[in-house]
């Protein structure tokens, strides 16, 4: 996958000079680090043999729930139909907001509120037995209309600096989130590659009923694959509100697929029991850039979609044929 | 002389160099029955892939009736009357018996695409008239038993115009009143003048049915005769290459008065009623019943995989010590199943040499109890459960042997405090060792797939990972269904290492010969209650089987 994504980049440097533009790279990688923390957590429930469709709507309430947090001014024009107009928001944001705390609480409330939504969603599926599909999608109706509801479809303005900085900030001429995804991209290796935990995420990808004889903890792994991938949601939202500079309901909206698609292209089975960090990092890597040069093609906007569907469609066609390839091996 | 319907002439096959099938050569007479066996991987598979157009032959060729016959299609064989009876079925249980028969060639109105349905349940009807089968052709296959899954199967076969009808190891999944009844029908298609290959392990079944016998090693025949020719015992040492005065190994029987798990009236309505049972430290326990006597259900209550409604289920002496250093983790989640019964709290149980006593009790009237009782908190306590379907619920198929050998046993491989890295070494290296003492035969254990192993060394490493966290007391369910001679008595020589050793194994079979062969004591269950138990001393065939068979003379009528 990474020779795929060097070629395509190759490729596309021949035909567009200009995509190795400074400009233009700082673009991709302010697109592309997001991306991987929501693949990142998506990996994790597609290793289970799960879905996660509700992260994009995990996105948007973390969002929400965060601006109202840590906006020092809300216009009340705007916000007085709010249903937490006046209990917990005022014109001045909310309580907590213009202190030293603000950003270190609001962060942590957005983290927790993603894996709270995850926690709702792993319970559903581990414990009550429904099929992640169903219950995520559930959860992505749901959580998506409860951040348009609390905000009554407004943005949240007036992001303190010190979180903002968080989107835009860099070190030299890395920014902020690449760390900030680095280090969640290493945990997840770590604990995928190298501890009891993350071998038994494969094994209740590989065989559920398997795992419950072995003495797997299964609902607990399922239950944590949700809440990881809440977590990773919620990271995703910080590094997009952060340099958006506003909490946005609406945010994530179109990404859903983004995400799924990317999974898919890296090689990460729909089927479960496969996934390595890396195969998401190159995932993001050939979709990012596929994008960014098919919106550079200046396409009708049309096409765009159509692309990106077909090779995510032969991405999945790859899995398939992998999977029955591997199948034929042993028969013959 | 019986003229023959179907020759193989030299038949040879090899696959990237390697022999699979050399110079085979035999015949089969018209309404005969041919007995096929051989340890797997002896060919046999091969062979009849060449006879139903899957593989052709690399040298020789076969005749059907007196014509030359190289089918190059499944569908060339099944028009020129070549039928198989497979071991996994190939039915739709979606579909009624009626859409299955027909599938592939139902009975058109005139030239017309649409289904000429009266005649399709008609000619369903008739079928299954002739092989009295009191079915109802609208049935959906869902609903029937395997035994009559298979008849629909043979029915299929006969609707298709079948003359040559091949068995594989028919008999897997059926009980014992099912199994008589396919061989009479076999029986019946004999007479008929079908001519009938059988595929199986179990010999006896094979000198049955059989008319004459053909022995495959290596691809090769190395005895063929007439079946009154033939004993158990030259089968297989025929088969096997080498003689085995006895299929089973020799134990020493003796009894220990220690119990290590006690069951006492454990009830589950419509699945078990009043259980007791005792199981000693060391003892081989034998359980048989036939199919849907509640033993499998049983075991799997036992190792809390399904629930109970009242009894308790108690262990003692399991060695707290040695548990914990294998498994090396905190007992946090060990409930005490009753506190009143416990006189000691629970911490300073954990340092007392008695801990397991009260660990292990677990209390059936407590639902909280019940609960707790996972196949994980059964671990805990020293118990592993070694299940019937080891495709399912034995092995990862698509993991490495390293990750399936090593699962149960993973906690004790990784450094104490979270986030407990494992040591993949360590890890390696022990499956490794558990893999060598089991002799599973397979490329490095950290790159070879589960799935690519034969029955017999999977089977291996599904024991390998309960033995990598020395249990106390191993449940085996059927562990010697689907697995050829050689690892059989592989299977029987580890029983009893494990029971010498002081493993206590609660043993679980449909085929009463293995049981008397291997067991110190037999339970007999029969409709989810145990109908007796018989001493070494006192073992005997009759008395056994007529246990088993208690209520259920209504059985045998075929009625679900």
């Amino acid at each position: 996958m990474l020779y795929l994504s060097i070629l395509l980049f190759g490729v596309l440097y021949v035909f567009m000079p200009h995509i190795a533009s400074s400009r233009n790279l700082a673009n991709l990688s302010s697109n592309m680090w997001p991306l991987l923390a929501l693949v990142l957590g998506q990996m994790f429930v597609l290793i289970l043999g799960g879905i996660d469709l509700s992260q994009t709507s995990i996105m948007a309430l973390t969002s929400v729930v965060g601006g109202m947090l840590m906006t020092t001014s809300l216009n009340p024009a705007l916000f007085e139909k709010s249903p937490l107009w006046g209990v917990l928001l005022s014109a001045e944001g909310s309580p907590i907001s213009g202190t030293m705390l603000t950003v270190p609480l609001g962060i942590l409330a957005m983290l927790l509120v993603g894996m709270l939504v995850g926690l709702l969603n792993g319970l559903a599926v581990a414990r009550f037995r429904m099929p992640a599909f169903m219950v995520t999608l559930v959860s992505l109706m749901f959580f998506s209309g409860l951040a348009i509801y609390l905000t009554k479809s407004e943005n949240i303005m007036y992001l303190p600096s010190g979180f903002t900085m968080l989107g835009s900030g860099q070190i030299g001429p890395i920014p902020y989130s690449f760390f900030i995804v680095l280090l969640l991209g290493g945990v997840a290796h770590v604990v995928l590659k190298h501890t009891v935990l993350g071998q038994w995420f494969f094994a209740v990808g590989k065989s559920l009923r398997t795992s419950i004889v072995s003495g797997v903890p299964t609902e607990r792994v399922i239950i944590l694959g949700y809440v990881f991938s809440g977590f990773c949601g919620a990271v995703a939202s910080i590094l997009y509100t952060a340099r958006l500079a506003c909490g946005r309901p609406t945010l994530g909206q179109n990404l859903l697929l983004d995400v799924i698609g990317a999974a898919v292209i890296g090689g990460i089975s729909l089927f479960g029991g496969k996934g390595k960090v890396l195969w998401a990092l190159f995932g993001v890597l050939f979709f990012v850039l596929l994008s960014n040069a098919l919106s550079m093609l200046a396409l009708p906007f049309y096409a765009e979609p159509v692309v990106k569907g077909a090779v995510i469609l032969l991405a999945a066609l790859l899995d398939v044929t992998r999977t029955r390839l591997l199948t034929w091996e042993v028969v013959a | 002389m019986t003229e023959n319907v179907l020759q193989f002439d030299g038949v040879s096959k090899s696959f990237f160099g390697v022999h699979a099938l050399r110079n085979v050569t035999f015949a089969l007479a018209k309404g005969h029955l041919l007995g096929l066996v051989g340890e797997n991987g002896a060919g046999k598979t091969t062979l009849m892939n060449i006879l139903g157009g899957v593989l052709p032959a690399d040298h020789g060729g076969m005749k059907l009736r007196g014509q030359d016959y190289a089918p190059r299609t499944p569908s060339q064989a099944t028009a020129a009357g070549v039928a198989f009876i497979h071991q996994e079925l190939n039915l739709f249980t979606n579909l009624s018996i009626t859409d299955n028969l027909f599938i592939d060639r139902f009975p058109r109105l005139g030239r017309s695409p649409f289904i000429h349905k009266r005649a399709a349940k008609s000619r369903a009807r008739q079928l299954l008239e002739s092989l009295n089968l009191p079915l109802v052709p609208e049935t959906l296959v869902d609903r029937l038993t395997p035994g009559e899954r298979q008849l629909v199967e043979i029915a299929k076969a006969l609707s298709a115009g079948a003359e040559i009808i091949i068995f594989d190891e028919p008999t897997t999944s059926l009980t014992a009143a099912e199994t008589e009844r396919l061989f009479g029908i076999i029986r019946d298609l004999r007479r008929q003048g079908k001519s009938m290959i059988y595929i199986s392990h179990n010999l006896g079944n094979v000198l049955e049915l059989a008319d004459d016998v053909i022995v495959l090693r290596d691809g090769q025949v190395v005895d063929q005769g007439p079946a009154a020719e033939f004993t158990i015992e030259r089968m297989i040492s025929r088969m096997v290459g080498r003689d085995i005065s006895q299929i089973f190994p020799p134990r020493g029987s003796k009894l220990s008065d220690e119990v290590v798990l006690e069951v006492r009236g454990v009830s589950q309505p419509g699945i078990v009623k009043e259980i007791d049972l005792t199981l000693h430290k060391a003892e081989v326990l034998g359980l048989f019943g036939l199919m849907g006597s509640g033993r499998t259900e049983l075991a799997r209550i036992l190792f809390g995989l399904e629930p109970f409604e009242r009894g308790q289920i108690r262990g003692e002496g399991i060695p707290p010590l040695r548990r914990e250093a294998i498994l090396g983790v905190p007992n946090a989640e060990v409930r005490v199943g009753n506190p009143v019964a416990s006189p000691q709290p629970a911490a300073t149980n954990r340092t007392s040499g008695e801990r397991g006593r009260d660990a292990l009790a677990t209390q059936g009237q407590d639902t909280h109890a019940t609960e707790t009782r996972s196949p994980r908190a059964c671990i805990r306590r020293g118990m592993a459960f070694v299940t019937e379907n080891r495709r399912e619920e034995g092995l990862l198929m698509e993991a490495t042997i390293v990750d399936n050998v090593g699962l149960v046993a993973l906690p004790a491989f990784a450094l104490p405090r979270p986030p407990r890295l494992l040591r993949h070494r360590r890890l390696r290296e022990a499956v490794t060792r558990v893999a060598q003492s089991l002799r599973i035969k397979s490329g490095p254990a950290h790159r070879t797939l589960a799935e690519n192993l034969s029955g017999g060394n999977q089977q291996k490493a599904v024991i390998g990972k309960w033995l990598m966290s020395r249990p106390t007391v191993l449940i085996m369910d059927e562990p010697t269904r689907g697995i050829d001679v050689g690892a059989k008595f592989e299977v029987y020589s580890i029983i009893n290492d494990l029971a010498a050793q002081g493993t206590s194994i609660l043993l679980i079979s449909s085929e009463l010969e293995e049981l008397l062969g291997m067991c110190d004591r037999i339970v007999v269950m029969s409709k989810g209650e145990i109908q007796g138990g018989y001493e070494r001393s006192e073992f005997d065939r009759e008395r056994i089987l007529a246990a088993a068979f208690q209520g259920h003379q209504a059985h045998l009528r075929g009625t679900c």
